[in-house]
């Protein structure tokens, strides 16, 4: 059953390498994102009715964890797929054969990284999201985008091999203990406390390292300008809401079997030193920043490590880092599809000539800034909620240098960012050169509307059913501990 | 076994050093594609009762990393019309010393984990802690993009030698899913090389050096 939540997207991918047509074939992608978004609610719906269990050796089902994740993959791949038709009519000029097949194959690898319960079939789905996005970043075909699509495949398939090797030696955990050797999670999970400890922290220390690139976290980062710099804003939200939130996922189910095992210790240091670094590089890469798309990469930067510091500083923390998750990939959304319109309308993405966003594109400008104070954590928008759950969480724990360090870091990217967002948005447009400029649609700019809805809604109330998925979501996190 | 097995890993390392050490992409190419003949018959060796879809994995690694990927990285090098000298950013000299210690260390930290008594004395989790650490340097120190595609090569020559120990772990279908990722991998990059070579009349990464702060 959980199949067709991986092949269904493959379908439309080979349907749209047969469409013959450039102008008819974008309209594949709403079609696909529509019907795979009623697939995943009916799948997510189904799995809770019938309180599915874990079933030995099945390598694909659909853990709560699963659920959350999936879920928000399938609300963000329908989002961007309706932008999809109204930016590649803009860009007529380019082939968009591979680019519209590409977006569903990493529709399914990405459903893939969360069903599966195997951590070798989980790999293989994470390098193919790798795989398959290549082509997506390499939309543009010039010299730049040359280099973002070289940098992006060899350090992320370098990271991702780290995590194959980090997952070998979970295996050999489990054989060094005389057990059967395994790569089953769930497995792997049972038999946590009897796994060799070397071994085990060793794995962790590779996976962490082969997942943290895959997320993008600091220092392993160093591909994340680029590729979302270069990326249309379509990839770029898909990239910074969904490939990554696949890798927190990633880093999740080898926190359960850290955690289930003994020494969790080490492992919550590491990530909240490794979160908290991360958010000091976007800091200070943010200061200054012209390029107002590779300042959303630093700010991506900067909320996987507020999500993987969450999760070391453990309990409330871990539930504010989950909702956090969602948050963030839907305000990126937003922000990216937003400054691909800005992007557009000035032909430049740099604030030496770009400004006065809000004049020449009042609703994209506007999206554009409010996705700023969304996302840098103001009220009414969700993110507050999520980083303020996290903030409490560090205090009521008595880590007070940690929360301390993170409402520094915090206050130190909203002025770096604020002042970009702010060059951007504000001013007087330069002269406008000639009616062919973009300007804003409903096609454009009813995603982003729908993106900071969201975000809104979740700001001012979480919906039952999402609630309760963060409920079961985050008793999964903590059911061994 | 280990008579058979401990020569063969030996080489390998040897074959690591070589590829540090050529002066020319094409002895490079041909010194990991040995690496990956003799390592892909390792599995025959160390599980001899190997269930007959395992052999078909074992046929398919051998030509795919003897064969398949060494001919398209020279065909795209022939293609791109590139420089057949390799202009390392560390020499020679100190990537082999830097490829040296790291083999040591490999040794040493290899030494600190507990193997399983059936594996006791291997030189196994060395032998791939030091192969992945030479796909590091090559990857690191090349500006070839050819080089650092062999580099990434050489990076999964080390796991798969690690893999060998865990073949139960591994079901045909996932080592397949591993095998299609690796080729696709270098098939994407060998594309990319062609653009590159194209838009810049070289292969050589220098070129890509516009994005950065």
């Amino acid at each position: 059953m959980y199949l067709l939540l991986i092949v269904y997207p493959l379908v439309m991918g080979a349907w749209a390498l047969a469409v013959p047509s450039n102008r008819r074939r974008p309209w594949l992608l709403p079609l696909g994102g529509l019907a795979n978004l009623a697939i995943t609610w009916w799948a997510v719906a189904r799995a809770g009715a019938s309180g599915l269990v874990s079933a030995p050796d099945a390598w694909l089902w659909l853990d709560p964890l699963g659920k959350l994740v999936l879920g928000l993959l399938a609300v963000l791949f329908a989002i961007c797929s309706l932008y999809a038709p109204g930016y590649l009519s803009l860009r007529s000029d380019r082939p968009n054969r591979l680019f519209c097949a590409n977006l569903f194959v990493m529709q399914a690898m990405m459903a893939s990284v969360v069903l599966a319960h195997h951590l070798g079939l989980m790999w293989v789905a994470m390098e193919a999201t790798t795989l398959a996005s290549a082509p997506l970043l390499y939309f543009n075909s010039n010299a730049r985008s040359l280099e973002a699509v070289w940098k992006y495949l060899l350090i992320g398939s370098v990271g991702i091999a780290l995590a194959l090797l980090g997952s070998f030696f979970l295996a050999y955990a489990s054989l060094k203990s005389g057990l059967p050797p395994t790569l089953d999670f769930d497995r792997l999970l049972s038999q946590a406390p009897r796994l060799s400890f070397p071994w085990l922290r060793a794995a962790f220390v590779l996976l962490l390292i082969g997942y943290g690139t895959k997320m993008g976290l600091a220092p392993m980062h160093t591909w994340k300008p680029d590729a979302y710099g270069e990326a249309p804003g379509l990839v770029g939200a898909l990239l910074a809401g969904g490939v990554t939130s696949c890798a927190f996922l990633a880093i999740l189910r080898i926190h359960q079997i850290q955690v289930a095992s003994t020494g969790a210790h080490m492992a919550h240091d590491m990530m909240i030193l490794m979160g908290l670094f991360s958010m000091a590089v976007a800091a200070v890469f943010m200061a200054g920043q012209r390029d107002f798309k590779r300042m959303l990469a630093y700010s991506s930067i900067e909320h996987m490590g507020i999500l993987i510091l969450g999760i070391g500083i453990g309990g409330g923390a871990a539930d504010g880092a989950l909702l956090h998750m969602i948050n963030n990939a839907l305000t990126k959304g937003a922000l990216f599809l937003s400054a691909g319109n800005i992007h557009r309308a000035f032909g430049s993405k740099l604030t030496d000539s770009v400004h006065g966003a809000i004049r020449r594109t009042p609703l994209s400008g506007g999206l554009f800034l409010a996705g700023f104070l969304a996302i840098a954590g103001s009220p009414p928008f969700g993110p507050f909620v999520s980083e303020f759950t996290i903030l409490n969480a560090a205090l009521a724990g008595g880590r007070y240098v940690t929360g301390g360090l993170f409402l520094l870091l915090m206050a130190a990217v909203f002025i770096s960012m604020g002042a970009t967002v702010l060059a951007v948005v504000q001013g007087k447009p330069p002269v406008d050169d000639g009616p062919g400029r973009f300007h804003d649609s409903v096609a454009t700019g009813l995603p982003i509307v729908l993106f900071m809805a969201l975000v809104l809604l979740l700001g001012l109330s979480i919906p039952a059913p999402l609630e309760t998925l963060l409920r079961e979501a985050a008793r999964s996190l903590e059911a061994r501990q | 076994m280990a008579e058979i097995l401990d020569p063969i890993l030996i080489t390998a390392l040897a074959l690591n050093f070589v590829a540090l050490g050529v002066s020319r992409v094409k002895g490079a190419v041909n010194a990991v594609a040995l690496q990956g003949i003799l390592l892909g018959t390792l599995p025959l060796l160390v599980h001899p009762e190997i269930h007959p879809r395992g052999i078909v994995l074992v046929v398919v690694t051998i030509a795919l990393k003897g064969y398949v990927l060494p001919w398209f990285l020279l065909h795209a090098m022939r293609e791109a019309n590139i420089r057949h000298e390799v202009n390392p950013v560390v020499g020679y000299k100190s990537s082999l010393f830097l490829g040296a210690v790291g083999t040591g260390l490999a040794i040493v930290y290899s030494s600190t984990l507990p193997l399983a008594s059936e594996h006791a004395g291997m030189l196994f989790v060395p032998a791939s802690l030091a192969t992945v650490w030479t796909g590091f340097l090559l990857l690191t120190t090349r500006r070839e993009a050819i080089m650092q595609v062999l580099g990434y090569l050489v990076l999964e020559n080390g796991l798969f030698v690690f893999g060998v120990l865990l073949l139960e772990a591994m079901p045909f279908l996932v080592e397949a899913g591993v095998l299609l990722d690796l080729f696709t991998a270098v098939f994407v990059m060998g594309i990319i090389i062609h653009q590159i070579g194209r838009e810049f009349s070289s292969i050589s990464t220098e070129h890509l050096s516009e994005l950065k702060e």
